[in-house]
Formats: C-alpha cells, structure tokens, sequence
C-alpha cells in the first residue's frame, strides 16, 4: 500500500471501530476487552510508523493529504492531512495510546468493555484533531474527544471524580463554545466576502484584522489557554489530574494539553497574525508567569499526582513563550518539548499509579525508603525525574534548550524568567523523589512491594528509550520538524525582530 | 574546519559509558564484586590509555597545530541553532583529560578496597564511571552546549554518589541541596551561554564551538545588554556556573555537606576532578575574559575571598572530612585568583598539583576512617602514626604538599600564584592570599597532628587498610612530590607554548615559604597544648567559625524557608482561594445562586403555575391589544 | 366590532359568547381556588367547554363551518383527557390517599 491518505485513516479509525468492537464483546467475554484494545492500538501503531518514516521532510504544506466532500450544504468537506508539526503530535499521541491501556490492565476491573471502548474512541479523536485541516472537522473531533475522557474522569476516577469530572467538562466546553462562535463569524464573514461557505483551514490565513481580529484571536486564545492551560485557567488539571485514572492522566497530559498548543499554532496565530504580533508577548509572558508559578504551587504539594500536575503548568508554560516567539529554533524546541513533556509526564503518571497500585496512597508522607524496597522501579522513577528537570542527554534539555536560547533572541525578560524554572523544577522534584524513595523506610506497609513486574516494564522501557533517544539524538525528530516550522512563522506574519544588542561606538 | 580529525577522541569516553552501562544493569545478578570493581576500574584504564594516546599524538604536531577533534554526529539543529557532538584536543584539555582520566583510575582501585562488602557495590562503580563519562564529556567538548551536558551530568553523579547511602535521610538531603545548588550556578551558566548565542547570531556567526567564539570575541566585546557590557555581563554569568560547580562564594556551602558521599567520591568528585571544571571552563572561555577585564576583577575578589573564608573556617572544623572540605574551597579560590589575574595556565597548574595531593589526602583520610571503623571526629583520634605507619607516612607527603614546602608540587604552583597575582597588581589580593597559605599550613598540620601525632584518644579497635588502597595512594604520593617540579618545567610551556618562561624571584619565594613555615610552626607550638586555651578564651569567636559563620542558617533563613513559606503561600491563597475559589468555583456559585433563587418560583403547586400562566397571558394579551389599538 | 356578523338569531352573538366567556371563567376560577383534583378536573372540563361554545357560536359566521369540526374533534380530546385525568386521579389516591392538590409538591424546586 502506498503511503497516503489510506494509511493516515486507518491509523485514524482504526481505534474507533475497534472500540465499536470492544463495546459490543458478550459479557463473559468483557476480560478480552484489554487485550483487544492494546492489540488495536499497537495495531494503529503501524501505519503511523509508517507515516513517521514516509514523511519527506524537505516539502513545504500537508503532506498525506485528503479532501472529500463531507457536508456539501455547509461547504465542510473531510479534509486531513500532515505537517511536521502536526506529525509529532501525532506519532506521540499514538505512542502513547497503547502504553495507557497497558497500564490499566490490571487498575481498572469494572465496566472493563465500556472503559477501553471510551479510551479507544478517545484516541480517534485525538488523532482526528491532529490531522484536522478543516475547521468544522477540527472541532467535532476536539469536542468528541472531551466525551470519553469525561466518562474515563468521572467512572473511574478517584473520590471527587464527579467534581472534577464535571469542571474538566464545563471549563473546556465554555472555551470550545467561544471557539464556536468564532469559527462561525469567521465562516459566514467570509461567505459574505467571497460568496463561498468554506471551513477549509487554509482559506483563513490572515482572516481578519484590526479590532475584529483582536477579538477573535482572543476567542480562539481563550479556548486553547484553558486547553494548554495557561495560568490563569490551569486549575481544572490538578483535581483532573488528581482524580483521573492513570491511563486517563497519561493520555491528558501527555496529549490533551498539547491541543492547547497545537491549537494556537495551527489556528489561532496564523489566523490572526496581527493579533497575534500585538497578544503574542502577554500570552507569553502568562507563559512564563505559569513556569514560576507552577513550580512554587508543585513545591507546596503533598500528593504526588498534584505535584506532576502542577509541573504540567510550569512545562507548557515554557512551551507557550517558544510557541509565541516565533524564532525558528525556539518554534521547534517547543513543538519538541511537547513530546518531551508528553513522555516524561506521561511516565512520571505512569510511574505515579504504579505506586498507588501497590499502595493506594499518593502522599509523599505515605512512602520513603522506597528505593531500597523497589530498586528497578526507583532508577526508572530517577530518569523520569531528570528528563522531568531538563537533564542535558535527556529529552527535557533539548526542548528547554531550544526553547530558552531561540526566545532569549527576542524577549530576553521572558527566557530569563523561565530560566528560573530550571532551579525550582530541581528543588521540588528531587524534594519529592527523596520522601518517596530515600530515607529509612518507616511505614510498615512499604516493606515489602514487589519490585516492577513484566507488564509494567513494558509500558516503561518504550518512554524511557524514547527520552534518552531524544535527549542523545534529537536530530531524528528536528528534522522534520524545520519546513512545518518555518511556513508557521510565514503565515504569522514573519520572525519578530531580535532585541537589540546596542553595539558600542555607533 | 581547524583542527586535524582525530576519531580516536571517542573511545576516551566509550569505555566508562559502557562500565556505567554493564555495572549498572548486569552488576548485582551476574557479575561478583571482583568482576564489578574489575571492570569500572578497567575502563577507565582504558580511558586513560587513549588519552596517552591521543596526547602523545598530539605532542607530535607543532605547537602552534595543537589541536585534535572528533565530531561524532550532528547533534541538535534546529533553525539557526546547529550543536555538533564534537570533541576537541587542545593542550589544556589534554592537561585535564589525563587528570582526569589517571586520578580516577586510581580512585576506582582504591574503592575496590573501600568499598568491599557494601549492599550496593555496583552500583557504586556503576555511577563512579558514569561520572568519569561525564566529566570526560566536559572536559573534550568542543562547544559549550556540549559542555553542559558534561557539567549537569557530572553534577548528577555527584548528586547520586553524595546520597548513595541513601537510607540515611541527612546524607539524602546533602545530595539534593548539591544540585539544587548546582543547579543556580548552571542558571547562570546558561544565562551566559544564552546572550552569548545572542550576541553571536546578532553578528551573524552561528557555530558554536570553541575556535569560532574565540575567533569572534570582539562581538560580545562590542555589544551590551541592559547598558552593561555584554563580555563583562557574559563572563559574570558563566563565573555564577563555576561559584556553583567549583563551590565558591556564595555557592560553596553544598561542598562541605558533600562529604556525606562515600570518601573515595569526595577524593575524586569533590576534590580532585569535578570541582576544578569552574576553573577548567573559565581557562576554556577565557578569550572572552580577555575582552572583559572587569570581569576578571569579580574572579579575582572572589576567588581571594572565598580562599580565605574557607581557610579561616577549616582551622576550627572537627571533622576531618570536613577541614579537607573547606581545605578544598579554600584551595579552588587560589586557581580562581589565578585566573582572575589573567594567568589561567597557573591556575590549571594548581588545579593538577591540588587534584594530587587532596585526592591523596582525601584517600588518607578515607584509609583513617576505614581503619576506625567509621570514625571522622579528629577529637577522637591521635596516636594512629604507630597503627596506620604506612597511611602517615602518605598523609605526612600529601601534608607537606599542600603547605607548600618545597620542593614539593603545591609549592610551585601555589606560589606561582601568588606571584602572578603579585604582578597584576593587586596587592591587598596578593597579601590575603599569602595569609590564606599560613592559614593553609596551619590548619593541614593540625589535622596531621590531632590524627596522627600523640596518644590514641579514641575507643575503636584500629586496622590498617590493605595493599589495593595504599598502592593508588603511593602514587598519588608521588606525584605529590614530583609533580609541581615535572609541571613547572614540561606543563607550563606545553599549555602557553610561545609564553616567557617564568622568572622567580628569590624574595617572592622566601616570603611564600616563610608564610608556609610559619603556619606548621604555629600548628606544632598551638595544637593540643593552647589552641583549646584560645578557644577558650574567644568562646564567642570559636563558636562562630565552628558554625562556618552560620552562612548555612543565613541562607535558609533569608532565602529557602522564604521562598518555601512563599510557595506553600502561592497555593493555599492566590491558587486555592483566588483563582480557583474566587473565580473559577465562584463562577460556578453564581449560576447556583441564580438556580437557587429561580427555583423559589418552582413551587410544585399546579395552581401556581396556572395563575401565573394566566397572568402571563393577560400581559400577552393586553400588549397585543395595546398594539392592536394605540 | 360585532356588526360584520350578520346576526340570524333572536339571540345575539355576544351573549352567546359572553356565556362561553362566563362558563369559561367559571371554569378558571375553579381552577385555580379549589382544592380537590377531581373538581379541577372538572373545572378543565368547563374551561373547555367554555370554548366549544364560543366556537359554536362563531360558526354561525358564514363560510366559517369547521369550527364546528375543531368542537367535535375536541369532544373526543377531552373524553380522553378525562380518562387519563381520572386514571391518574385514581392513582394518586391509591399512593397519597389524598386528592388535595396541596399534597402534590413533588416537583417543588
């Protein structure tokens, strides 16, 4: 089979009508239903692979692309394609599928059919999101997406599920509503200039400017901020985050929030450059705000989960002043980082619920000394920690790197602040990896913890090999990032002027 | 590109990667203590091969072309960003490579003897080569980017191997405040490198590797930033990396709680090798010092303070790890002065005389320790020359070469220093600094004495330490002795081919001598016999330098449980009660509230209902009458 | 207003429809003061027949005979909403054993 379109549907679908599958499996059938999920999505695994190693790095637009009527009267048409950028969101969210389900095998017991089925719609609709190139296509998958995970927050999640659950729901949804009537304005303002009612993503480059354009961008921004989240609207995470199973928080941090982003630079900057040029630097200096902000409410945690929640602020943060910058380097240390942080979130999580299995507790207080009781799990939990802090040689640093130096160019203030960052994500996790895993142990209940088992290695040798790839060899994913990147920054109206380093003497 | 490729470069750093890899995830199932402490300490042998090697190889070409360099693969490109992972030969990467790569050989011999019997063997050697990677990652970078990797990774190590004995929850937090601390320094280090790139690329260069930022100093030279000179600000900056890294004022406090690590680590990480890459990098950069003289002055002040703070606070220390701590600082602030006086060559001389004697101090005290079973309090020993004679016989050549007795190696490159620092001009640096050599004296021969000299005061059963820990620490003894005279006459010239050679003056000799001589005088007349007098006698003086001028209690006081209370602060308030009480939740009360109110209408009565649907009706129907009509 | 209806009977329109008005009032008063569902029951049935009978007189109006049609269409609407009325009457007894519709708050906010 060629490389095309076919194989960016399959890996599109194919979750979804397994999860179709896995809803209808007879009753006495239900344990099938993990096994069933994990083989789909390792399944869906390939053709994405496939997609990853057929990409040509070197040519400018979509690549993979389709475009087929889809709701004539409307003028929305099926329209799905790949960029670099929107490839590595893609490959991550792929990745990182088949490792939620795995690590839920043995954490979820109940409603096992309906449990994978939403997580197998979930992943559809991520995938939808990424590879979306028309607006109305976009948007359904971007509010089809929030269903499953409200369910997987809500059914299996932790004592104030239903709170959390239902703030997940109406913050996201209220930003998606303001996204709605935006994309609307956009769509019948542009019928009423052209005469053609389109919701094609490349007909809005530039779409409005001026006091409109403001006004929409601030719409659009307000939708994926909360998505991102940007401080102020981050705090439906923590109690998300909090009482969400694992596999939930993997695939919430770890590919949820990077739409946020994802969000702003495929729609939002590129649709209004103006506004964009003018709200850039606030929205990044929120950005950097959050890095500071972020790290000291992490530090003040007692229970883990928050804590990594928290961090999540502090990450994407620094991800929003290297989206926003629009230097070449700094656009893809952030598109990097939010495979960075995909990865080493989505493990810390992953590691997190390893130990609440084992404990059922998530206070730092509960544990210590865990690193003799569980050696294996305490060097794995270790790497995660350090690719977490932006350890040179593991993937943080390289994102942080780009980042920190390309914004620096252009908002100094901005990448000093976030530098702060790299001295507080040190203090508050190493504070919380030493009360977990040095120290005697104390609590009689941590003597004896079997050390990680089969499955659990399987779900964490992949993320690891991934950060240290990353971290040793970033170039494998650079590459394709640098054409997507730059036709970013051409549609946002070109690079931002550098500060000026005054030379002396002139 | 300038330089001759030389592939050989790589296999310096291969052999302790693979020892990391192999100790680390074979060690404890199937390799045996032996094997382990075999093989860590094999690679970096093998290590130190290639570095013979590629020096020798080096040696061959002339002066003025000695430079080898490997790039293994282009690393990070990202628009105008490109990093190569590259090597690079020159001579003073060579001078710190076999350094390096010899002191941690023999380190690693010497665990093996330490170490035995320990619950996590190896994993010990597994980290130890790990550091060794790293701080050869450092040291061969050819760019600086490359640079840090090597600089936070030897920083892991050492965060790893100060808390190897993890149990113990002190020597857990003293690992985690020496990277968090570390991690402060290596903000500034990045901050540096990041207007460093700026400038650059302003100027439109945009490799990064040594020769092109050397090539094109003049632009930071030329450029500023915030109205400061940018050379300046940049070479500020990268000296806030090296206070962190070579714990200088006011970074130096982790060092000190570092001790907590195994002895050989202190030897190797904290005294010998990872401390002095503050120093490394400053003589690497230094073609931007040259452009920036001011920030040479902020070296010099510190590196002079900070020697001298440090000195004056090992006099007092109990511990013996402890004094060779302080000793260490205080020690690492002489190479700062060097280089603050513009003589970096001096500096890394210093730093390879000092990698040899405090290692071997560092050792002796570990084969004191070892022998007592764990004892580190000086009170408690005294008398071990008849017990330990071989280990006093080493520590007594490691004691000489620090005061700087010469002919021994300290007293060449310590008073090289001096005399440099004399040149420049700045005498009151120059006066301290001979003050900071009494002090030096003073307090190694009280060490030597309370240890070694008089009766045994302690209740320990005491054992001599076998043959593979003496045998690394005779030749670090040697190398005590003989290397300040091998280094004045080879390593000087090799490191500045080109440079005058040196011209001694007798008087600046007898002064720095008299100054060594006076402290071991002062030592032998005042320890055990009046030093507890004077102690007594400024009870107010002795408890202040005993508690290191309780920087430790200021910096918690004013900085961390601030900042702490601060971060508990920024939740419970701004995010739990402001941002999410007031806005996000209060949003959702005030629909509940309007909810509220509106379901007093909802009475559940059917006739309510009725009457007012029929008033509504008959405001219907008035309005469409009223429209009908008027 | 009344005289485009041609007028055919000695009896005048208006009365006719002021007596659906007045049985329709009765019927809405009832309504809405009295107590006993069964007696609302059959105040609804007044209100509706209050309005049958302004139908039926309209009707009277020329070319206008389907109002007729609606009157017997909602003869057999309100036999049937009788029945189900009285069904559920039935019911609420059975459960309450009360017909005052002052017990029924269930759906109180």
């Amino acid at each position: 089979m060629m490389i095309g379109p076919d194989l960016l549907n399959i890996a599109i679908y194919l979750p979804l009508a397994a999860a179709i599958g896995v809803a209808l499996l007879p009753r006495d059938k239900e344990h099938l239903a993990g096994p069933l999920a994990l083989a789909a999505l390792l399944l869906a695994f390939v053709p994405a692979l496939a997609l990853y190693l057929g990409f040509d790095p070197a040519l400018p637009g979509m690549q993979f692309a389709q475009d087929l009527p889809w709701l004539s009267a409307l003028g929305a048409r099926y329209a799905i394609g790949l960029d670099g950028i929107s490839l590595l969101m893609f490959m991550l969210t792929a990745f990182l599928g088949p490792i939620a389900v795995l690590s839920s095998f043995e954490a979820v017991k109940e409603h096992r059919r309906f449990y994978y089925a939403s997580l197998l719609a979930l992943q559809t609709g991520m995938l939808g999101v990424f590879a979306a190139l028309d607006l109305l296509l976009f948007y359904v998958f971007w509010e089809a997406m929030l269903i499953p995970m409200y369910f997987l927050i809500g059914i299996w999640g932790g004592k104030r599920r239903i709170y959390a659950s239902v703030k997940f729901f109406i913050y996201t949804m209220a930003g998606s509503l303001l996204m709605l009537a935006a994309i609307l304005w956009l769509y019948f303002d542009h019928q009423s200039r052209t005469g053609i009612y389109t919701f094609a993503l490349s007909a809005y480059g530039n779409a409005a400017t001026g006091g409109t354009g403001m006004l929409l961008f601030l719409a659009f921004a307000l939708a994926f901020a909360i998505k991102v989240p940007l401080w102020p609207f981050h705090t439906w995470l923590p109690d998300a985050h909090v009482e969400a199973p694992t596999a939930g928080s993997i695939i919430l941090a770890g590919v949820l929030l990077k739409m946020g982003v994802y969000g702003f630079i495929r729609i939002a900057v590129p649709f209004f450059p103006e506004a964009a040029m003018t709200a850039g630097w606030p929205i990044a200096a929120l950005g950097a705000f959050g890095v500071i902000y972020g790290s000291l409410t992490a530090w003040a945690q007692d229970d883990i989960k928050k804590l990594v929640a928290y961090s999540s602020v502090a990450h994407l943060g620094i991800v929003m002043v290297g989206a926003l910058v629009l230097e070449p380097a700094a656009v893809s240390g952030a598109v990097l980082q939010m495979v960075n942080h995909g990865l080493s979130t989505g493990a810390l999580f992953l590691c997190v619920g390893m130990l609440y299995e084992r404990r059922h507790t998530r206070l730092m207080a509960d544990y210590g000394g865990i690193a003799k009781v569980m050696p294996a799990f305490a060097a794995v939990f270790m790497i995660v920690t350090l690719s977490s802090i932006g350890l040179p040689g593991l993937n943080g640093f390289i994102g942080e790197f780009l980042i920190l130096f390309g914004s620096f160019k252009v908002w100094p203030c901005l990448a000093l602040i976030s530098l702060g960052g790299v001295i507080l994500s040190a203090v508050y996790m190493l504070g919380m990896y030493q009360k977990v895993f040095f120290g005697p142990v104390t609590n009689p209940a941590n003597k004896e913890l079997p050390d990680l088992k089969v499955r659990e290695w399987l779900c964490v040798l992949p993320l690891l090999a991934l950060i240290v790839w990353i971290g040793v060899y970033p170039n494998f994913f650079l590459k394709r990032l640098d054409t997507a990147v730059n036709d970013y920054i051409r549609l946002a109206g070109g690079q931002r002027p550098p500060f000026s380093l005054t030379q002396e003497g002139k | 590109m300038e330089g001759n490729f030389y592939p050989l470069l790589k296999w310096m750093i291969l052999p302790p990667l693979a020892g990391f890899v192999l100790n680390g995830l074979l060690g404890k199932r199937l390799l045996s203590e032996r094997t382990g402490g075999i093989l860590g300490s094999l690679a970096i042998f093998l290590s130190f091969i290639f570095a013979l090697l590629s020096v020798s190889d080096l040696l061959n070409l002339p002066a003025a072309d000695r430079l080898l360099r490997d790039t293994l693969f282009a690393w990070i490109s990202a628009g105008p960003f490109t990093v190569d992972f590259a090597l690079r030969l020159d001579p003073l990467s060579s001078v710190m490579a076999l350094v390096v790569a010899g002191v941690s050989f023999l380190i690693h011999v010497y665990s093996i003897g330490y170490m035995r019997g320990d619950r996590c063997f190896h994993k010990y050697f597994s980290y130890l080569n790990l550091f060794v990677f790293f701080m050869l990652v450092l040291v061969l970078a050819d760019n600086p980017v490359l640079m840090f990797v090597g600089w936070e990774g030897v920083g892991l190590a050492s965060y790893l191997l100060i808390g190897f004995w993890y149990e113990d929850t002190e020597k857990a937090s003293a690992g985690k405040k020496a990277f968090v601390t570390n991690r402060i320094g290596d903000a500034g280090f990045l901050a540096g490198l990041m207007l460093l790139a700026a400038v650059m690329h302003a100027g439109g260069v945009y490799g990064l590797d040594f020769s092109t930022l050397s090539a094109n100093a003049r632009l930071a030279a030329g450029a500023s930033f915030a109205g400061v000179n940018a050379a300046f600000l940049i070479g500020v900056l990268l000296f806030v990396g090296a206070t962190g890294k070579s714990a200088q004022f006011p970074l130096y406090v982790w060092l000190p709680d570092a001790m907590a690590g195994p002895t050989p680590v202190s030897a190797l990480i904290h005294a010998a090798t990872m401390v002095t890459a503050g120093v490394y990098m400053l003589s690497r950069m230094f073609f931007l010092y040259e452009a920036a003289p001011a920030a040479l002055n902020v070296v010099l002040i510190t590196g002079c303070f900070t020697a001298f703070l440090a000195a004056v606070i090992a006099v007092a220390q109990r511990d013996i790890k402890k004094v060779l701590a302080y000793s260490t600082v205080s020690q690492l602030g002489y190479m700062f002065m060097a280089v603050g006086a513009g003589a970096w060559a001096a500096g890394v001389f210093h730093l390879t005389t000092h990698a040899f004697f405090k290692a071997l101090l560092f050792l002796a005290a570990g084969s004191v320790i070892h022998g007592l079973g764990g004892e580190q309090d000086l009170f408690k020993m005294g008398g071990l020359r008849r017990h330990m004679r071989t280990t006093f016989i080493l520590t007594a050549t490691g004691w000489l070469a620090i005061s700087g007795v010469p002919p021994l190696a300290g007293f060449y490159s310590k008073d090289l220093i001096l005399e440099k620092v004399f040149a420049s001009g700045a005498g009151f640096v120059w006066l301290t600094g001979l003050l900071t050599a009494a002090l030096t004296a003073y307090y190694i021969s009280r060490l030597l004495i309370l240890a070694f000299m008089d009766k045994y005061r302690g209740t320990q059963h005491v054992h001599g330490s076998p043959a593979v820990m003496t045998a690394p620490m005779g030749l670090l003894a040697v190398l005590s002795v003989a290397g300040g005279m091998a280094g004045a006459a080879w390593l000087l010239p090799f490191l500045q081919p080109g440079a005058a050679p040196e011209h001694h003056s007798a008087l600046m000799i007898a002064v720095s001598v008299s100054a060594a001589a006076a402290g071991i005088i002062a030592a032998f007349l005042l320890v055990g016999r009046r030093a507890e007098d004077l102690a007594a006698a400024w009870p107010r003086l002795h408890r202040l330098v005993y508690n290191k001028f309780y920087v430790d209690e200021i910096y918690a006081a004013l900085v961390l449980r601030p900042l702490e209370r601060f971060a508990g602060w920024t939740f419970r308030v701004p995010d739990s009660k402001v941002i999410d009480g007031a806005f996000v939740n209060g949003t959702a009360a005030l629909f509940m509230s309007m909810g509220r109110g509106l379901r007093a209408v909802q009475t559940g009565n059917a006739q309510f209902y009725a009457i007012v649907f029929l008033a509504g009706l008959c405001v219907l129907l008035a309005a469409v009458l009223a429209g009908y009509y008027l | 207003m009344m005289n485009f209806l041609p007028l055919t009977d000695s009896v005048p329109l208006a009365h006719i429809v002021g007596l659906g008005v007045a049985v329709f009032a009765a019927g809405t008063f009832g309504f809405l003061v009295r107590r006993n569902l069964i007696v609302l029951l059959m105040c609804v049935e007044l209100m509706l027949n209050g309005a049958n009978i302004v139908l039926v007189a309209f009707s009277r109006a020329p070319g206008a005979a389907d109002p007729q049609v609606w009157v017997i269409f909602m003869f057999a609407v309100a036999a049937a909403e009788a029945g189900v009325g009285l069904a559920l009457a039935v019911l609420i007894w059975r459960r309450l054993r009360a017909l005052d519709i002052d017990a029924l708050k269930e759906l109180k906010g």
